[in-house]
Order: C-alpha cells, then structure tokens, then sequence
C-alpha cells in the first residue's frame, strides 16, 4: 500500500496510509488530513487511487499545490514524490512487498539479540492474519442472553449488552463473553477448571457461540440464546 | 526477592487492519522491572528502525545497570532514577539521530517512547510523544502521561474542549519525538507503587481505537489473566477499525519491591 508522510520544518508529524479511494487533504476538519494551518485552504487538494496509480488534484486552493517543487493542477504521484502545502510537506511513498533484510537492519547497535525476549511482531493473535476487513460493523452483531438452565435461580435470563460479560465464581472459576462484531465468544479467566460448552471441556481459547449452546461453569448450566 | 516474583508482564503487538508494517516495538522483561514501547514513524522501514533500535538500545543499558541497582541504591539522592532515565533516553535519542544522519533513506526518523522502570517500590516512567502510561487502582484507571501532540496543545490552550478532540481528524501529529533532534525533550515521572496496581504501556493504535472506558473494563474484567486481557484489549481495537499497528505491554504488581539497602542506609535507619 502507498502511504504519504507528512512533515513540517523536517519533524515527521504523521504517517498516513492510502487506504481509502478519495483522500481530501484540507483545513476544514471534515478532510482526510485535516492541515489546521491558515496557509491550507479549507479544500486544498485530493488524491485519488485507481488500482496501482495515485492522482493529486488541487481543488483550486488559495495558496496552490507544489510536486517536486512545481505547481500542479493534476499529477500522477510516483515514488518519493514530495507534495507541498504551506510549511507542510507531504513525501508520497509505495511501500515495498518485501521487507529488505541484511544491508537494510542497523549494523551500529552492538547488543545480543538472544538475551531479550523481543516480542515477536505481529503474529501473536491469529485474527490479525485473516486478512483486512473493509469497514468496521460497529454494533452490527444481533441481541444474546445466557439463560440459567440450573440452581435457584433457574429460568433467569442475563443480556450480554456490555462487551465483556463475566459468568461464575470468583476465586474458584471464571469465564467471560465477549460481544464482537462477528458474534459471540466464550472464554476461560480463572480458575484450575474450565467450562463445559456442550458437554466439551474448552481450552484457553476463545471459542465462539452458537444458538442454544450449553455452557456449565462453576456447576451452574445455562444456555446461551440469540434475540433476533 | 526477585523483581520476577512480584511483577507479572504480558506484551503484545500487532499490525492492525490497515498497514502493511508494524512499526511499533515492544519488550518487556519482568526479572529486570523494564518495560519499554515505542512507535515508529518514517518513510521504508525506517519507522520500524527508529522503534526498534529504541527499544533494543534501552532494554540492552537497563540490561547492564538495572541488576546493580537491585544490589545496593543510595538513599540520599531521591531524583537518582530521574537522572538514570533521562540519561538512557538521550543516549538512545542520540543514537538514533546518528543512524538517521548517516543514512539518508532512515533521513527524518523517529519513534514515540514510553519506558517504565520498576525499582524500589517506585515506577519511573519516561515519555516522548503519544504513546501512554495508565494505571488501574482499585477502581480508579488514571492516565499519567500526556501526550505531546498537536492535539493535546489545543486542549491545553483551550482551542479545543476534550469533547471536541475526540471527533478532530489527524489528532495526533506528534511534537516530540525521539531521534528527529541532537537533543530530545523527555518528560519524567516517579510514582509510586502499590501492590494489586494494574499499569498499562500502549501505542495510539490502542488508545485512538477504544476508549478509555472500554480500556478500564477490559482491565477490571479480565485483569485476573493478564494474557487474556492483553488479547481482548487488541481485539477491541481491531473490531473497532485496527486503523493503526496495535501494542501494549500490561504489568501487575504482586507485592513489595524493596530495594536491599546498604550498611550506611541500615545503620541510619537503626539509629532514627
């Protein structure tokens, strides 16, 4: 993905990824990059992706729009490209497929590597590698109750309204719900056993719930139940 | 006693839904009481050399000097871890400068720190940018740091009210940052600990993603398995867009972490 990093007077303020189709750039907060500076007119300039290729247009801006030096009205952006507004600098960059290795690591930090426990990057949850997802589904997910199947108070129904519902006891076992765009997962928190989903003992991953799943913790049953 | 049985660390990272790269970089290393995490900005992979080398060039000095602190400190001289983590950071910030000097591709590179050094039952916490340093207390969950950034200047003037800030687009353009200057400003403070606190390190891709409010649930909820909260925590911040490269490091203190003290510190207190 190409990405723009914005700087003034040399100090790299904002690096900030192509990742949308129309990328406004302006003062007026309802832009993309919003530049609060009097220079930037309040629609300044917009760069347009079309498949491989990035367009910058200036909307006519008071001040104009520079590449490289040169006032443009239209230009198709190519690597290290620098893009001016005002004091601001914007350097268009492609990011490279493959991370150069060797000649590109830092040869000048004298340190041994294997004594620290550097957290390997990314990787360290599976989700992050199922790909991208386009938009965000914010509360998209539908309505969910766990209802007690057994104890006193058999027949009562708990919502999962809060992202995080705890079901159990404290100190002896403890699971939670989590409410996430794509449905509901059950997990383990606490405590030397684990819950029963229907009739299986879970491990410690999250595991996701169905319609009318049985889940038994801490000896309680309950059922968990979606609300169309 | 050892630090590792009264600190309990879990670090996480994770590239978002977005960018192609991580550049944020973390370590956490509980038998040393350090924890440092730091986010990357710069064109190619310099970001993630900026954060990188920040975080290996610390963990590696506080490697050589933490141990000998844990054997002897020196009462006398409160601001003495003050003075430590402001000369560790501009050492790294100097280092990184040179790297970006003498390489034109890593030309204009930096990197936002947040370290935290546990000693004596004390935190040091040092910051540069917008990455943050909160606490969990009972039932309080406090932000110590503020972020140096555009957008926390206008609060502070008054141009913008809080409420205002959290709708601006582009919040956080940093003003300060390590290795973009010869010489950085770092901001320290000395707290103090108690046993049960809960204290979180992240990056802005965690707290521009989910509220603070969401923060201090996940932590009350599931602060009881910090693995897991660690997970939700980045979950979160992926279900809400994941616009950024995502890292945290959580630590619970368990107990007390005194520091042994010398013959002259013990006869003194002998002697009150």
């Amino acid at each position: 993905m190409a990405k723009l990093i914005l700087s003034m007077d040399g100090l790299v303020l904002k690096e900030i990824p192509l990742g949308k189709k129309r990328l406004s750039i302006g003062r007026k907060p309802q832009n993309d990059i919003q530049i609060d500076n009097l220079a930037i007119s309040g629609e300044h300039a917009a760069i347009v992706t079309v498949l491989d290729d990035a367009f910058l247009e200036d909307l006519n801006s008071t001040n104009g729009t520079l590449v490289n030096g040169q006032p443009v009205k239209k230009h198709i952006l190519r690597h290290n490209d620098i893009i001016e507004l005002g004091k601001y600098r914007l350097k268009f960059m492609i990011d490279e497929a493959e991370p150069r290795s060797g000649a590109d690591q830092p040869l000048t930090i004298a340190t041994k590597a294997s004594e620290m426990e550097l957290v390997p990057r990314g990787g360290s949850t599976t989700r992050s590698q199922s790909g991208v997802t386009s938009e965000p589904q914010g509360t998209g997910v539908a309505a969910a109750v766990v209802q007690l199947v057994s104890g006193p108070l058999a027949g009562k129904e708990l919502p999962l309204t809060k992202t995080l519902t705890t079901l159990g006891k404290p100190g002896q076992q403890v699971a939670v719900i989590a409410r996430r765009p794509n449905g509901y997962f059950i997990t383990h928190v606490e405590g030397n056993a684990f819950p029963l989903l229907n009739g299986q003992t879970l491990d410690a991953q999250a595991h996701v719930l169905g319609d009318h799943d049985l889940i038994e913790i801490a000896g309680i049953r309950m059922e968990f139940l979606l609300k169309p | 006693m050892k630090l590792s049985d009264v600190l309990e660390m879990v670090a996480r990272t994770d590239p978002g839904l977005l960018r192609s790269r991580n550049e944020d970089a973390v370590f956490a290393d509980a038998a040393l009481g350090v924890a440092i995490l730091a986010d990357g900005m710069g064109g190619y992979n310099a970001g993630e050399v900026a954060s990188g080398m920040a975080c290996t060039l610390l963990a590696a000095n506080f490697a050589r000097f933490a141990p000998m602190c844990n054997e002897q400190i020196d009462d006398d001289d409160p601001a003495f871890m003050a003075r430590h983590l402001a000369s560790e950071v501009t050492l790294a910030n100097r280092a990184i400068f040179q790297a970006a000097q003498g390489e034109p591709r890593y030309a204009g590179m930096g990197t936002t720190l947040v370290l935290a050094w546990f000693h004596d039952n004390q935190v040091g916490v040092a910051h540069v940018g917008d990455s943050r340093f909160y606490r969990l207390r009972q039932n309080d969950f406090e932000l110590l740091t503020k972020d140096h950034s555009v957008l926390q200047e206008q609060i502070d003037s008054g141009m913008l009210t809080p409420e205002e800030a959290r709708y601006a687009e582009h919040r956080n353009l940093v003003t300060r940052a390590l290795g973009v200057d010869p010489e950085v400003d770092v901001e320290i403070h000395v707290h103090d600990v108690q046993a049960g606190d809960l204290l979180l390190l992240c990056s802005d891709g965690l707290s521009e993603m989910v509220e603070d409010e969401g923060i201090r649930q996940t932590l009350q909820t599931l602060g009881g398995n910090l693995e897991l909260a660690a997970e939700e925590l980045v979950h979160l911040a992926n279900d809400n867009g994941g616009r950024d490269n995502i890292s945290l490091i959580l630590v619970r203190v368990l107990g007390d972490y005194a520091a042994p003290r010398g013959w002259a510190q013990r006869l003194r207190a002998v002697m009150k």
